[in-house]
C-alpha cells in the first residue's frame, strides 16, 4: 500500500513496467550474488579481507566503484551545471595523481605489512593511541556519512521516481545489509564491479545522444558561451584569479589543496577505497589496481560532467539553486541527470539508468558498511575490547557489525531527517580527519625518524587544527580571507586551504615531538618504512606487465585531457 | 565433492544479457506502437542499438566465464 501510495506523489520521470522489471531484475542478482558468496565467507581472512585473491581489475573496478556513488554521480552533474568544467577537477588532478602514488608508492607498504587496515598500518608504525584515534574516528564518521547519505539518495528517489522516503531507505539498506553480511567483503566487491559495470551501461547513452543533438563539442561550447559563459569550458586558463571563474577558486587552492592535500588524503588514507586494494592476490596486482582505477576515473566525467554541460546548452528550462526550487518551484540544479536521462531514455532504457543511480547508492553504502565492519572488529573490539576471541568469533562478530552499521546508518537518516543541519556539520566533521591523516601516514611510510608519539601528537594536532579553523570561520566570517586568502572565496575553495593548512599542522608537530623522542630501532621498521624494507623487483615481468608502465601511460592521458580543455 | 565455481564476469555477464533482451525488446515495442510523448532523437532508436550492445557483450561473457564444476 504504501508503495501504491508512493505513486500518488509528483515525479520526475514515469516508469513503465519494462523499467520495473529491470530494477527488480538488479536487486534479486545483488542478492544472488551474496548468497552465492555466503559459503566462501568462512574464515577471518575471508569474510574480512576477501581472502585476498582478488585480481587487479576486480580490486581496482571496486576501488573505483566503492567511490562512485550515485550522490557523486548527480552532485557532481549539478556542479557541472553550476560551475562549468571546473568541476573535472574533483575527477582529474584530485584524484589520478594520488591513486598512482598510491599504487607506486604506498601501496607496497601497505601490502608487505599485512595490514588488514589503515588504523592497522598505524598501529603497526606509531603504536596503539594512534590506531585507536583513526579506527575510531574513521568507524563512527562513516556510519554517519553512510546514513547521510542514504537519506539523500531516498530523496532523490522521491523526486525522481516519487517514490516515499521510508521505502526507499529500508529497501536499499536491508539489501545492502543482507549481501554484505552474507559474502562479507568478496560479496561487497563483487557487487561494486557489477554497479560499476552498470552504471556505465545506464549512463553512458546521455553523452553520446547529447553530442549528438548538440551537433558535437564545438557546438556545444558555443551554446554554453551564448547560455553561461565563455569560462564554462576552461580548465586551468581562468584560475588566475579568484573572482575570475564561476567557482571563485585560484589555482593554487585546485593544485596545492585539491590535488595534494585532499586528493592524497581521500585516495590513499580512507580505508572505504584503500580497502579494495588490500584484497589484491599479489603485489603487483595491489599495485595495478589504483591504475587501473585511476584510467577509469579520467574517463568518469563523460558520464558524470558533460551531462551537467549538455544541460547548461540543451534543457529548455533554467535550472535553479535548492533553496530557490523549493520556494518558487522548477527543477533545481541537482535535478540535471535526472532531466537529461528522462529526455533521451525511453522505456527500458529509463530502468536502467535508475538501476545505475541505485547501483550507485548501493557500492558507495556497502562500501561504508564493509570498511565500518572491518575497523570496529579488528581495530576496535579485537584490539581494545576483547583480544583473544576465536577466528570464528569475530567473524560472527563482522556479520551482526554489518547488520548495526545498517541499521545506526538509517538512525542517522532518520535523524537528518528530522534536522537537516546536521548534514552539513557532519560532512564538514569527515573532513577534519582526512588531511591529517594523509601527513601521519606518509611521514610514516617515507620518514624513518618519525616516532610513536610524533605521528599521535602530529594527528591529533593536524585534526584539531582544522576544527578550529572551521569553528573561527563560522564565528567569524571576516576569517574567511586568512583561511582562504581571499574574502571571495567560497565554500570549496575554504575547504581546500584548511585541508591543506591542517596538513602542515600535521607534519610541523609531527616532525618537531619525533626529534623530541627516541626513533624506534630500524629492525622494527622493516616492512613498514621506505629505506627499510625490501620491495620485490619485477625485473623478470615483460614491460607491459609492469604497473610503472601503466602508471606512465595514465599520467600522458591525464596531461593530454587537461591541455585539450585548457 | 563437487562445486559450482561462478565467476564475477558472469554475473556481469547475465546483468547485461537480461537487460539487453528487455531493453531492444522495448525498443521494438516502439517501433510498433510509437508513444504519444517521444523522447527526444526518438528517431535514433537508442533502445535497440544500446540493448542489442548490451545483449551482445552479456552474451559473450555468459559463455566466455560460464560457470564450471570444480573439485
Amino acid at each position: 500500500m504504501t508503495l501504491l501510495a508512493a505513486y500518488a506523489v509528483p515525479r520526475l520521470v514515469h516508469m513503465s513496467p519494462v523499467d520495473a522489471v529491470i530494477v527488480a531484475f538488479y536487486f534479486v542478482l545483488v542478492l544472488a550474488i551474496g548468497f552465492y558468496l555466503k559459503e566462501k565467507a568462512k574464515t577471518g581472512e575471508d569474510f574480512f579481507m576477501a581472502g585476498r585473491e582478488m585480481s587487479a581489475w576486480i580490486a581496482g573496478l571496486s576501488f573505483l566503484s566503492a567511490n562512485l556513488g550515485a550522490l557523486e554521480l548527480m552532485g557532481w552533474a549539478s556542479s557541472a551545471y553550476q560551475y562549468g568544467i571546473l568541476a573535472t577537477h574533483w575527477y582529474w588532478i584530485g584524484a589520478i595523481p594520488a591513486m598512482l602514488f598510491l599504487g607506486l608508492v604506498m601501496m607496497p607498504f601497505y601490502y608487505i605489512s599485512k595490514t588488514h587496515s589503515v588504523p592497522g598500518y598505524l598501529k603497526l608504525r606509531f603504536g596503539e593511541s594512534s590506531r585507536a584515534l583513526s579506527a575510531v574516528s574513521f568507524a563512527f564518521m562513516t556510519v554517519l556519512m553512510s546514513g547521510i547519505n542514504m537519506y539523500s539518495m531516498a530523496l532523490v528517489m522521491k523526486v525522481v521516481l516519487g517514490w516515499d522516503i521510508h521505502f526507499s531507505i529500508w529497501v536499499s539498506s536491508l539489501t545492502v545489509a543482507i549481501y554484505v553480511a552474507a559474502g562479507g567483503l568478496r560479496s561487497a566487491i563483487f557487487n561494486e564491479v557489477l554497479q560499476f559495470i552498470l552504471i556505465w551501461a545506464g549512463a553512458l547513452l546521455i553523452p553520446i545522444l547529447g553530442l549528438t543533438e548538440a551537433g558535437g563539442w564545438d557546438k556545444l561550447k558555443l551554446q554554453i558561451a551564448q547560455n553561461a559563459s565563455v569560462e564554462y569550458t576552461h580548465l586551468w586558463s581562468t584560475l588566475g584569479s579568484f573572482d575570475k571563474n564561476p567557482m571563485g577558486i585560484h589555482w593554487t587552492g585546485i593544485v596545492f589543496g585539491l590535488g595534494f592535500v585532499i586528493s592524497f588524503g581521500y585516495w590513499t588514507t580512507d580505508f572505504l577505497v584503500v580497502q579494495r586494494v588490500l584484497a589484491a592476490k599479489d603485489l603487483r596486482s595491489a599495485k595495478m589496481a589504483p591504475i587501473i582505477g585511476a584510467a577509469f576515473k579520467m574517463l568518469v566525467p563523460f558520464i558524470v560532467i558533460l551531462p551537467g554541460l549538455l544541460g547548461l546548452a540543451l534543457l529548455p528550462v533554467k535550472l535553479v539553486p535548492e533553496s530557490v526550487a523549493v520556494v518558487n518551484g522548477g527543477h533545481s540544479y541537482n535535478e540535471v541527470l535526472p532531466l537529461m536521462l528522462a529526455r533521451y531514455c525511453g522505456p527500458g532504457l529509463l530502468g536502467l539508468g535508475i538501476t545505475a543511480l541505485i547501483a550507485g547508492f548501493m557500492s558507495g553504502m556497502a562500501g561504508n558498511v564493509s570498511a565500518f565492519t572491518t575497523v570496529w572488529t579488528y581495530d576496535i573490539y579485537r584490539a581494545l575490547i576483547k583480544k583473544d576471541a576465536t577466528d570464528q568469533h569475530y567473524v560472527t562478530m563482522g556479520r551482526w557489525c554489518t547488520v548495526l552499521g545498517v541499521l545506526i546508518s538509517v538512525g542517522t537518516a532518520y535523524l537528518v531527517m528530522s534536522f537537516a543541519s546536521i548534514m552539513d556539520y557532519v560532512q564538514a566533521l569527515f573532513s577534519f580527519f582526512v588531511a591529517p591523516l594523509f601527513g601521519t601516514v606518509l611521514l610514516g611510510m617515507l620518514w624513518k625518524r618519525a616516532t610513536g608519539p610524533g605521528g599521535f601528537w602530529g594527528l591529533f594536532a593536524g585534526t584539531l587544527s582544522s576544527i578550529g579553523m572551521w569553528i573561527w570561520v563560522k564565528v567569524d566570517p571576516k576569517a574567511l580571507s586568512y583561511v582562504a586568502l581571499s574574502s571571495s572565496a567560497k565554500g570549496m575553495a575554504e575547504n581546500m586551504y584548511r585541508a591543506l593548512w591542517s596538513w602542515i599542522v600535521c607534519v610541523l608537530v609531527t616532525v618537531l615531538v619525533s626529534y623530541m623522542t627516541a626513533p624506534k630501532p630500524e629492525s622494527e621498521l622493516n616492512g613498514l618504512v621506505y629505506g627499510a624494507t625490501t620491495i620485490p623487483h619485477e625485473e623478470q615481468v615483460p614491460l607491459y606487465h609492469r604497473p610503472i608502465f601503466w602508471a606512465v601511460v595514465v599520467a600522458l592521458a591525464f596531461f593530454v585531457f587537461n591541455i585539450l580543455v585548457w | 565433492m563437487r562445486a559450482w565455481d561462478i565467476s564475477i564476469w558472469f554475473f556481469i555477464g547475465v546483468a547485461l544479457l537480461v537487460n539487453g533482451i528487455l531493453i531492444t525488446g522495448a525498443g521494438v515495442w516502439e517501433i510498433f506502437h510509437p508513444p504519444e510523448n517521444p523522447v527526444v532523437l526518438f528517431q535514433l532508436h537508442a533502445s535497440i542499438w544500446w540493448g542489442a550492445a548490451l545483449l551482445i557483450f552479456g552474451l559473450i561473457y555468459c559463455i566466455r566465464f560460464a560457470p564450471r564444476r570444480h573439485s
